[in-house]
């Protein structure tokens, strides 16, 4: 079949200056601001001289008409230049693309909202922003309100609407567009999990009426389900093009694991953090079961490994973690001074290991980091230090509820439950609530 | 409970399909063997203008009339005269001039009264001063927008100025009250009017692309525009005619495409001999510097949503 979209030697550079000191000082702050977002990318490439850096590099793919493909990569890969790219807001410097088709691309939900205007003015604002025709909203006007369930508040303001319902005024308008292809960055990662699962039951109509979406997601469990192939990225190029289910448990595997961002070690005590008293050796992060490249998911079992020397004899020590999700929330603190065996005891000079045992649901999907402290005497900090290992808990690639998304929660412990009947009433039950 | 979350899913959304079937009433038009011979879009690096900018421009006309809708409507959101700011601007403006200039001065005034006379000039610049102003700021403000959609740029300028024209309508009411009052007869002169707020507003169009496009790279534009709007205004005979001059110098001040459409203001409205050399040398530099900020405009479109 002829594809609808035909990607060739696709490439987008982005220039990044050069680092000559002689800026004064606002100058130079509004160059570093402006480098900042980029820098992590540079840094990964390892160019650190470069004055340049290619954000999509060699993209040469094909898309049939109403495949819905799901584009997958770390942050800083190229998913959202790509998009950019396709949906013609920045324009590509190597390559070309066809387009066969209308193209709508939704980057962010809610485009063009302005907070003053109320949601009836906003619906056509944004709609005519996305590319709609006005006797098209108009004909889907009806529609798109009842989608957001706002018909009372449908002549305030915006500005006046909690998080939760601009989102639902914002995707009713965007769930309307009527493209042969969408482009969908990563736009229900907000908004809660009920209201993700009627926008993805939305997109889930889009692609059955045959029409073309390409969709960025760190969600697994939505590519898996939503796209029959997928795209992974990696520092601007394509990595692997096929079927969903195999690039995501290869991106999974690839990405996540590779000991070097789960890991620090320092082999020389002299050069290593810390101080008179004690100096760091490693610290890591590592499933209990499986090799030590496994990903890690809310399921896992892991273990956080620190090892340090002890400089001073006698010294009464011990080790506590602070473990930060991506929010910079703690989402616990843990300390070895409770063990038996050296609670309280002075401890030999020597180097140590102490390690705490991560038990399975216990985190929540998401990136997480931890700090180490080396403790004195049950409450003197001694060294702290803040670890680079960071580590990504991932969703379950196979879950048995139809959720999608982050579930809220700092935590997420599997708990134990149980409902009992209480009294039976003496109306017949309805064939549906049997059923559930 | 098991089943896997294809399954699952497909549970879930096929009775929503079913309630929402109306949602795409016919997707026909989206068959997929259907698709055009030559692509509807190519992407590329491009280099100047193309057929497919113009066509483009004409299919996002909705557009520009969403975006204008849009700044009017905020434009005098939460305060308490609304509307009215777009009279009392120019107003004000004519009565302390008339103060100052009319009466203390004595600037002449072509032998219109001199209320009626600086109030049609204000009419004209300060339709001129504020579009230059908003659009030269409004890539800079639609930044959010830029960096997330993709529509003609030029949409954005060019609906900044189209709103002023609305400001333009009302204080164009008052104006007729002043001439009335001062009875000040209008002839048919007054079939250019619409001639000369063309020419304001496509100069207006020309400086707010330029200005535009060069705010997103040099955030300096933001501080010099104030200073040159008001520069500008007094080499323009806003509240002096271009009689006020000498005959030998009254050339220079032709050389600001202000004049000869300020002028051409007056003689539409107030029946005065036209000055058809000044009003052509309007004419040709408008058009010289609509084509330059085209030209800019389009060469530094693309790099708009990178250094926005």
């Amino acid at each position: 079949m002829k594809p609808i979209v035909r990607a060739e030697n696709l490439g987008k550079r982005y220039s990044i200056g050069t680092r000559d000191a002689a800026y004064d000082t606002l100058r130079e702050s509004l160059v570093e601001a402006m480098r900042a977002p980029l820098r992590r990318l540079r840094g990964r490439n390892g160019k650190q001289n470069s004055e340049t850096i290619w954000a999509l590099k060699n993209a040469n793919f094909e898309v049939k008409p109403g495949e819905v493909i799901g584009i997958i990569g770390r942050n800083g890969a190229g998913k959202s230049t790509l998009l950019k790219v396709l949906s013609r807001i920045t324009e590509p410097t190597t390559g070309r693309a066809e387009l066969y088709g209308r193209v709508a691309s939704l980057l962010e939900v809610g485009t063009g909202f302005h907070p003053e205007l109320t949601g009836r003015e906003n619906i056509y604002l944004n709609g005519a922003i996305l590319g709609m025709k006005k006797t098209e909203i108009v004909s889907k006007f009806d529609q798109i309100v009842e989608f957001s369930e706002l018909e009372k508040f449908l002549d305030t303001p915006v500005k006046r609407y909690s998080s939760g319902m601009y989102m639902r005024l914002a995707f009713a308008v965007a769930s309307h567009l009527e493209p042969e292809i969408l482009v969908i960055d990563e736009v229900l990662a907000v908004g809660d999990a009920q209201f993700q699962k009627k926008c993805l039951g939305k997109m889930g109509d889009v692609a059955t009426e045959g029409r073309t979406v390409l969709f960025v997601s760190h969600n697994m469990v939505a590519i898996q389900s939503l796209c029959q192939r997928a795209l992974w990225l990696d520092h601007g190029e394509i990595i692997e093009d096929g079927a969903a289910g195999p690039v995501v448990s290869s991106y999974l595997h690839g990405s996540f694991g590779g000991g070097a961002s789960l890991e620090e070690v320092w082999p020389e005590a002299e050069t290593a953090p810390g101080n008179e008293s004690i100096r760091l050796r490693r610290v890591r992060i590592k499933p209990v079961n499986g090799s030590p490249t496994d990903p890690l998911t809310t399921k896992t079992p892991f273990t956080i490994e620190v090892e340090y020397w002890n400089l001073r004899p006698d010294a009464k020590l011990h080790v506590t973690i602070h473990l930060y999700t991506e929010h910079e929330i703690v989402a616990f603190t843990t300390g070895s001074g409770h063990e038996l065996k050296w609670a309280g005891q002075p401890m030999p000079v020597g180097l140590y290991r102490s390690v705490c045992q991560v038990p399975g649901d216990l985190l929540n999907v998401g990136r997480h980091r931890f700090k180490v402290l080396v403790i004195k005497d049950g409450t003197s900090v001694l060294y702290q230090h803040e670890s680079n290992a960071t580590f990504e808990i991932l969703d379950l690639v196979e879950r048995d509820i139809s959720t999608y998304g982050h579930e809220p929660g700092v935590v997420k412990p599997a708990l134990n439950w149980s409902t009992e009947l209480l009294g039976a009433t003496d109306s017949d039950p309805q064939p549906e609530d049997r059923a559930s | 409970m098991g089943i896997s979350t294809t399954d699952d899913y497909a549970s879930t959304v096929k009775p929503a399909s079913q309630t929402t079937e109306l949602a795409h009433p016919n997707p026909a038009h989206l068959s997929a063997v259907n698709l055009p011979d030559a692509p509807l879009v190519t992407i590329e690096a491009s280099k100047a203008w193309s057929a497919s900018e113009l066509h483009d421009l004409w299919a996002f006309r909705e557009l520009l009339y969403f975006l204008t809708w849009r700044d009017v409507k905020v434009r005098y959101k939460q305060t308490e005269l609304g509307i009215a700011w777009a009279i009392i601007q120019p107003l004000f403006t004519m009565l302390v001039f008339t103060l100052f200039f009319g009466r203390l001065a004595r600037v002449p005034s072509d032998n219109v009264p001199y209320p009626v006379f600086a109030y049609a000039g204000l009419l004209a610049w300060t339709f001129f001063a504020n579009a230059i102003t908003n659009s030269g700021n409004s890539l800079v403000g639609s930044a959010n927008l830029i960096t997330k959609v993709y529509f003609p740029r030029m949409i954005i300028p060019g609906a900044a100025v189209a709103a002023g024209l609305v400001d333009l309508a009302l204080a164009f009411v008052i104006l007729i009250v002043l001439m009335i009052y001062y009875q000040v007869m209008i002839t048919w002169s007054i079939l250019m009017f619409p001639v000369v707020v063309l020419l304001t507003t496509l100069l207006a169009l020309g400086m707010g692309m330029w200005l535009s496009a060069l705010n997103v790279k040099y955030r300096d534009v933001r501080f010099a525009l104030p200073f040159l709007v008001q520069l500008w205004m007094f080499v323009s005979p806003v509240i002096y005619p271009t009689s006020f001059l000498p005959a030998k110098w009254r050339w220079l001040l032709w050389l600001n495409p202000m004049t000869g459409i300020i002028e051409g203001y007056r003689s539409a409205l107030f029946g005065l001999r036209f000055n058809w050399l000044a009003l052509a040398v309007s004419t040709g530099l408008t058009l010289v510097v609509l084509g330059y900020a085209s030209y800019t405009f389009r060469r530094m479109e693309k790099s708009f949503a990178d250094i926005v």
